[in-house]
């Protein structure tokens, strides 16, 4: 077991490191730099000036040695600033007379200043964290328990009515991405003009236009059912569809594997071989696949916040993308790329542990 | 004029679709009378769940093909009074022999959404299968020697797909398909490296199975590599001199972004039914009477694994529906102008409390689609499976 | 249920008649069936794949699935008919009463619930035991099936034990609630046969235990010879003789039987002198049975206007207890004619020598642990591997699973190279050379037939097509219409139609397919053919067809057959030489005659005794083996048998467990592997003694 988990992270950290290089040197083409050395000194520089800007600003050296920097494992770059005060990577925001350090990459806690927000990414970051930490809570407390529900119970009498219905609903929502489900459940129960609201408030059964909140900015301060109810269940939908189709598939194999057959003549009852003998086993593929699912609720997240104005890190990650915001990128796909491998990890190990037939070396 | 109710709305937009109402009909009746003869085709029409979801994706694709039929206005036009029309409104002094409803009502620069969503069909429906048959070329080329070969190489690309796929798709669109990149030319190396994989699988494909008989070898690689280097050369390069084949470096980039995203996912799938595969007698006997490993793997190996092959397929075009229309949605790589479904929801969701319609329509028409294809997979994989 | 009288049938089975549905029609799959089992009975449940037997057997546990129904008759189990019970009924009827013990054992145990529990389980749900007792009664149980360290057992998920101590598990957890009626559905057919020996005695030892009626399916006549009082042989769907064991094999009155009898490789028969008479045809799809009898089509005694008119009822016959036989002209048939077309041939001389291995080697290294990281291992799959093989001969290499066999094909066929020694193929050394560097020719000489038909055809490519494929591969022909008609040579070659060239291999039965792979491996002439058992997966009647084609064949082109095989029946039935290898060696070799009589190795003699053969005649002496195969991975030290070994005692100074026995030669070319003297080796008996008529 040790052994795996050594590998496993091993590769884990190969692969964080191959993925943020990649991210980096994407984040910091030239094209990128430009932009940001017009937006942080003049809009109308020449080409000259931009490079000289670059220079003095540490971006001059090569993209490895800038990645080592950022990482924190090559000394931040040093300078002098045009009136002769000793400037560099580490220089930034010290307070006065502070020795400045040597090292300054994430390695050290220092991702960086944000250019669009005018304060440090670390702040930035771990508010929005924390607004998407919450939405991921109510996403899993909702989408978890119900797809499994969903996928047992349609799997455990395949082709019957009850299959039938719950297998189209969830086909129906897997067919249904973030965007058209957010923009549908708004139409339905947030818009003034049409869907249910009217029609509600006519009646004098709501207080205000409409019955849910169209956006979720009032959730930041304080969550309640009416401003957080459709941005959860926009991400939790599509999600519900994946893994009760998944379950459903896992339990219908599971139901005709030969041990079930041996439960059934053995007496068992319906409800214990399905307690007992079939839920356990079936439940072994939709665990990694939930797993596996970090990636895309992260897309999720994305759609889902901007959608509804909610400004948690997918909300972020977006303002950083469309204001070439390169520190708190590159900040954003660090913690997306860690998220993803810590959870692929999870799974691995999981599925280990799961399923007895696998034994380690 | 007058404003149309919804039954008017109804009766009007069905006769607008009047020609893909006629292929649907002509299609599903030769197809049923033909099924017992058309192999795991003809068998989809036993399944009612694979004949709704073939009937939803067949819907779209007559619509993309009879689009200039069935436009009512031309999507790019604004007319004048119509910004944020509802549904039916009557077009405000029309000219002379235009069509005089908006049937969907108007977006907000005041557009006709009706004839934007049939145009999006067309958008959606260009870029989407052919982004996956890449995908799938791309994902088999790699994903048959992994799994048949093992060992480091099998390490190697395995390590590869892994990483593309730890990437969040979202942020991979924001690193990737950004009018900077296009600067640097990245994307078209990226084409450069992606286009090359079907010259060089249908060269192998062919090669393998011609070469105990090299003229016929020579003629056939022949063929394969001068159309397909042609071809190359004007999609990666913009290099072809006759200009057939050409690609609007914008498209390139979001096409070959989209392809990136998916060739891993099919090279895990074809990789672990090679490894299945394998183990039969009959790729013992390939290897017994002395076949190269290119052979056994495309011609044993392969058409042996078409089945669930062909349900991912389905499965992967709706995917990369959804994905173009998530670039869409963030205003990603197409132009603003452009009509296709994930833009129009994007324009829309502006004004979505107060004139639901304009993202409304675009969103529902992008959900019978990947609906369609699920569904289609679904029955796909049922059919198959019996028997 | 506690008035039942003992003296009445456990089970009843009255014209039951079960069909599937499908989408596109009914099919029929079992037709006006009974049988009726006495307390304590064993009766037999016999016939080819397809014919209905593991139906019957559903059904009398009321199990047949989404698509399956009872359409007719009653099953009776103590006087109670269980097709008209609920489901409640059948659940404290199922486990307790009647126990089913399946093909598979793997995958009948739940991989992820301990053995322990899952044994526990029956007494619990039935008579409401504690766990502790329930687990208690389980540990005495497992011990009773014979199994070592029952606690270690009870704590181990099934995937920790081998298929053979998994088998014995289903079998304890069948005798758990100790029913009144067992039902194994061919138990044995996926171990190994030194295992199933050992299962048959433990099934037999247990039902006069306990006093358990059983109802035993298999395709196996021996084994139902071993097992069981009473048989019932199947075909099509229906029973068409029922009766006593002795009864129905000394005197067989139904066409079928007698087919079946004369299409299995007894002890007499011989490929030149008394060939197997194959059963001519296939078996007809459910779908597609004919008028009448059922048989008919493929009878000797078939009669137009009689046999083919109305379906054809069960008549009594009136020598032997309850003997029933479906077939019009059983009295008129004389049953102790000899078959008329037994044609007897001459034995070819054998040509030069084509294939001869020297020492050969070949080691893998393996490392260990699922995901890599631990050590690597050296598997010793073949050591020192010496024989040759003349023109035209017929060398067997038996052995059970892990033995080596497979390996020893692959290098042959230069899928692998050997790690030392020589191969001499013709003239030309090929131990070093993969098949990428052969020259078509050498590899055309060289083919292979598969073992699984239903794995050697590529499913989606025609059966021309294959087999042209092979000839453009071989360079055979110069143009395509050349290699076409070859192609259609080689069909009339495997006695196929011309039609089938364009046929897709599942429009192939299992022994139609054989022959494509068999057409496929000739068609580039091969002169030699590794066979790996070629017929194991094929039915009986079907079996003895594909094996007279390859000896045809041979006996045409003088081809080398080198054929491997578990089953000793076949190999007495074919063989020139006889190559026995265990765990990566040859321990016995000799020629046929030489290798089925004493003085045996002694793994020899326990794979003759464990065969089970189907001829009343025949005794064996029973010699079961303690333990299982070791793991190629971990051989024992010195001999390799000897962890199995019933002689291991007779020779002094445990030189068993240290030295690896040297190659000794007891005249004529007989090679055994052993360390036992000469004078204990002559003291062996016969395993197989026929009585004389």
């Amino acid at each position: 077991m040790f052994f795996f988990l050594l590998r496993r992270i091993g590769v884990m950290i190969l692969t964080a490191l191959a993925l943020t290089f990649v991210v980096f040197y994407l984040t910091n083409l030239p094209p990128n730099l430009e932009k940001l050395a017009k937006s942080e000194a003049s809009a109308r520089m020449t080409d000259d000036q931009v490079d000289s800007w670059l220079a003095s600003n540490g971006f001059a050296s090569p993209v490895v040695q800038r990645y080592g920097e950022w990482l924190g494992v090559v000394p931040g770059w040093t300078g002098t600033t045009s009136d002769g005060r000793p400037t560099g990577r580490c220089y930034n925001r010290l307070p006065k007379d502070a020795e400045a350090p040597r090292y300054c990459g994430i390695l050290q806690g220092d991702w960086g200043w944000s250019t669009v927000f005018k304060q440090p990414v670390t702040e930035i970051l771990a508010r929005s964290l924390g607004h998407t930490g919450w939405l991921m809570l109510w996403v899993m407390i909702v989408m978890v328990p119900t797809a499994l529900l969903i996928g047992v119970l349609s799997g455990m009498r395949e082709g019957t009515i009850t299959d039938r219905v719950l297998s189209t609903f969830s086909i129906a929502t897997t067919a249904t991405p973030e965007y058209v489900s957010g923009v549908i459940l708004i139409a339905i129960f947030a818009s003034a003009t049409a869907g249910i609201s009217p029609w509600l408030a006519e009646h004098g059964w709501i207080s205000g236009k409409t019955l849910f909140q169209g956006t979720a900015t009032s959730a930041m301060d304080k969550i309640t059912f009416w401003n957080f109810a459709l941005p959860v269940m926009t991400i939790a939908l599509y999600g519900i569809g994946y893994i009760a189709r998944m379950t459903r598939a896992s339990m219908t194999e599971v139901m005709t594997q030969q041990y079930i057959r041996t439960a059934r003549l053995k007496g068992v009852s319906f409800r214990d071989v399905v307690l007992k003998h079939a839920l356990r086993n079936a439940l072994i593929a939709p665990f990694t696949v939930i797993m596996l699912q970090f990636p895309w609720l992260l897309n999720g997240v994305v759609i889902v916040e901007t959608l509804f104005n909610y400004k948690g890190f997918g909300w972020t990650l977006v303002q950083a993308a469309g204001n070439n915001d390169i520190q708190l990128l590159l900040a954003c796909s660090v913690v997306a790329v860690f998220v993803v491998l810590v959870t692929q990890l999870i799974s691995d190990v999981g599925y280990v542990f799961l399923n007895p037939r696998i034994r380690l070396g | 004029m007058d404003d149309l109710s919804w039954t008017g709305i109804f009766t009007h937009g069905f006769i607008r679709f009047w020609p893909v109402w006629l292929a649907l009909v002509l299609t599903f009746a030769v197809s049923i009378r033909y099924r017992r003869r058309l192999a795991l085709y003809g068998k989809l029409f036993d399944s009612t769940v694979g004949m709704i979801g073939f009937a939803f994706v067949m819907f779209w694709v007559f619509t993309a093909l009879f689009a200039g039929m069935i436009i009512t206005h031309d999507p790019l036009v604004q007319l004048s009074g119509m910004k944020n029309a509802l549904p039916g409104a009557a077009v405000k002094s029309p000219a002379e022999g235009s069509y005089p409803w908006y049937l969907l009502g108007g977006d907000n620069l005041a557009r006709d959404v009706f004839s934007r969503m049939v145009m999006g069909a067309r958008e959606v429906l260009k870029i989407a299968p052919a982004a996956t048959v890449f995908a799938f070329i791309m994902g088999i080329t790699l994903g048959l020697p992994a799994g048949y070969f093992g060992g480091r190489l099998d390490t190697f690309l395995s390590f590869l797909a892994n990483l593309v796929l730890a990437f969040p798709v979202i942020l991979l669109f924001y690193l990737l398909v950004t009018p900077e990149i296009v600067e640097t030319g990245i994307p078209m190396y990226f084409a450069a490296v992606l286009f090359l994989f079907p010259v060089i699988f249908f060269s192998v494909l062919l090669n393998s199975r011609f070469h105990p008989n090299p003229p016929r070898r020579n003629l056939y690689v022949g063929a394969v590599l001068v159309i397909g280097l042609w071809a190359y050369l004007g999609l990666a390069f913009n290099l072809d001199p006759t200009g057939v084949f050409a690609m609007d470096p914008n498209l390139l980039n979001v096409f070959v972004s989209v392809v990136f995203v998916n060739a891993p996912g099919v090279f895990r799938i074809v990789r672990g039914l090679v490894m299945d595969i394998k183990a039969r007698d009959y790729v013992a006997a390939g290897q017994t009477r002395g076949e190269g490993p290119w052979y056994i793997m495309l011609w044993e190996i392969l058409p042996n694994a078409r089945g669930p092959l062909i349900v991912d397929f389905c499965l992967r075009i709706g995917y990369t529906t959804i994905l173009l229309g998530t670039l869409g949605f963030f205003g990603l790589g197409v132009s603003p102008e452009s009509p296709d479904w994930g833009s129009t929801i994007d324009d829309g969701r502006k004004l979505l409390s107060i004139y639901p319609h304009a993202a409304l329509v675009p969103a529902l028409a992008l959900m019978s689609l990947v609906l369609g294809l699920n569904l289609l997979a679904d029955g796909l994989r049922e059919e198959s499976l019996r028997d | 249920m506690e008035n039942w009288d003992p003296t009445k049938p456990i089970l009843e089975i009255e014209n039951l008649s079960i069909s599937f549905f499908t989408r596109l029609r009914e099919i029929p799959a079992v037709m006006d069936f009974s049988c009726t089992v006495m307390a304590g009975e064993a009766m037999g449940l016999v016939g080819e794949s397809g014919c209905g037997k593991s139906t019957v057997a559903l059904a009398v546990m009321r199990d047949l699935g989404k698509n399956g129904r009872i359409t007719g008759g009653s099953i009776r189990f103590k006087g109670r008919d269980l097709t008209r019970m609920s489901d409640e009924e059948l659940r404290h009827i199922r486990g307790s009463e009647i126990a089913m013990i399946y093909q598979e054992p793997m995958a009948s145990l739940n991989p992820a619930m301990k053995v322990g529990a899952q044994l526990a389980e029956v007494p619990m749900i039935h008579q409401g035991m504690g766990r502790a007792q329930a687990l208690a009664l389980a540990r005495q149980i497992v011990a009773d099936v014979r199994l070592p360290d029952p606690d270690r057992i009870l704590q181990s998920y099934p995937h920790q034990l081998s298929g053979g101590q998994q088998q014995r598990i289903v079998i304890a957890m069948a005798l758990m609630a100790k029913p009144a009626l067992l039902i194994l559905d061919e138990p044995t057919t996926a171990l190994d046969v030194t295992v199933e020996a050992g299962i048959v005695d433990l099934v037999k030892e247990l039902g006069r235990k306990y006093g358990t009626s059983m109802l035993f399916i298999s395709h196996n006549l021996g084994l139902v010879l071993d097992v069981c009082d009473r048989l019932c042989v199947m075909y099509s769907g229906e029973a068409v003789e029922t009766g006593k064991i002795e009864d129905v094999f000394a005197h067989m009155r139904h066409p079928y039987t007698q087919a079946l009898f004369r299409s299995i490789p007894l002890p007499g028969a011989d490929k030149n002198a008394r060939p197997l008479i194959s059963i001519p045809g296939n078996f007809p799809l459910p779908h597609e049975r004919p008028k009448g009898c059922n048989f008919g089509p493929r009878c000797d005694y078939f009669e137009t206007g009689r046999c083919n008119v109305t379906a054809i009822p069960m008549s009594t016959v009136p020598e032997g207890d309850r003997h029933e036989s479906r077939c019009l002209k059983w009295s008129e048939i004389d049953w102790d004619a000899p078959p008329a077309a037994r044609i007897s041939r001459e034995k070819r001389p054998f040509g030069p020598v084509v294939l001869r291995m020297d020492d050969l080697k070949k080691y893998y290294n393996v490392s260990t642990g699922a995901f890599g990281g631990g050590a690597t291992k050296v598997v010793k799959a073949n050591e020192t591997l010496s024989f040759e093989a003349r023109e035209g001969e017929t060398l067997a290499i038996v052995g059970e699973s892990g033995c080596g066999k497979s390996t020893f094909a692959k290098v042959l066929m230069g899928l692998e190279t050997a790690t030392a020694g020589q191969i001499m193929l013709f003239d030309e050394n090929v131990q070093s050379t993969p098949i990428q560097k052969r020259g078509a020719d050498t590899i055309s000489k060289v083919q292979m037939v598969f073992q699984n038909p239903f794995d050697t055809l590529n499913p989606s490519m025609t059966v021309g097509r294959q087999i042209i494929r092979a000839l453009e591969i071989f360079g055979w022909g110069d143009s395509d219409t050349d290699r076409e008609n070859r192609m259609l040579e080689l069909l009339d070659l495997v006695k196929l139609p011309r039609a089938f060239a364009d046929r897709m291999p599942r429009q192939l039965s299992g022994g139609q397919k054989q022959r494509v792979g068999i057409a496929r491996a000739f068609a580039g002439g091969a002169k030699v053919v590794v066979a790996d058992e070629p017929v194991s997966a094929l039915d009986v009647s079907v079996q003895a067809a594909v094996t007279d084609l390859l000896m045809d064949i041979q006996r045409e082109n003088g081809t080398t057959l080198l054929f491997i095989s578990h089953d000793l029946s076949i190999v007495r039935y074919l063989s020139d030489r006889v190559m026995v290898m265990y765990l990566g060696h040859v321990v016995e070799m000799g020629t046929t005659d030489q290798v089925f009589a004493p003085p045996y190795h002694p793994y020899t003699e326990a794979l003759l005794s464990a065969v089970p053969i189907a001829d009343p005649r025949v005794t064996r002496e029973r010699i079961v083996l303690e333990g299982e195969i070791p793991s190629a991975m971990n051989p024992p030290p010195g001999c390799p048998f000897q962890t199995r070994c019933r002689w291991k005692s007779q020779v002094p100074g445990g030189l068993c467990d240290r030295e690896m026995p040297p190659v000794r030669d007891l005249g004529a070319g007989h090679q055994v592997k052993c360390h036992l003297t000469a004078q204990i080796l002559d003291t062996m008996q016969p395993v197989i003694r026929i009585a004389a008529e």
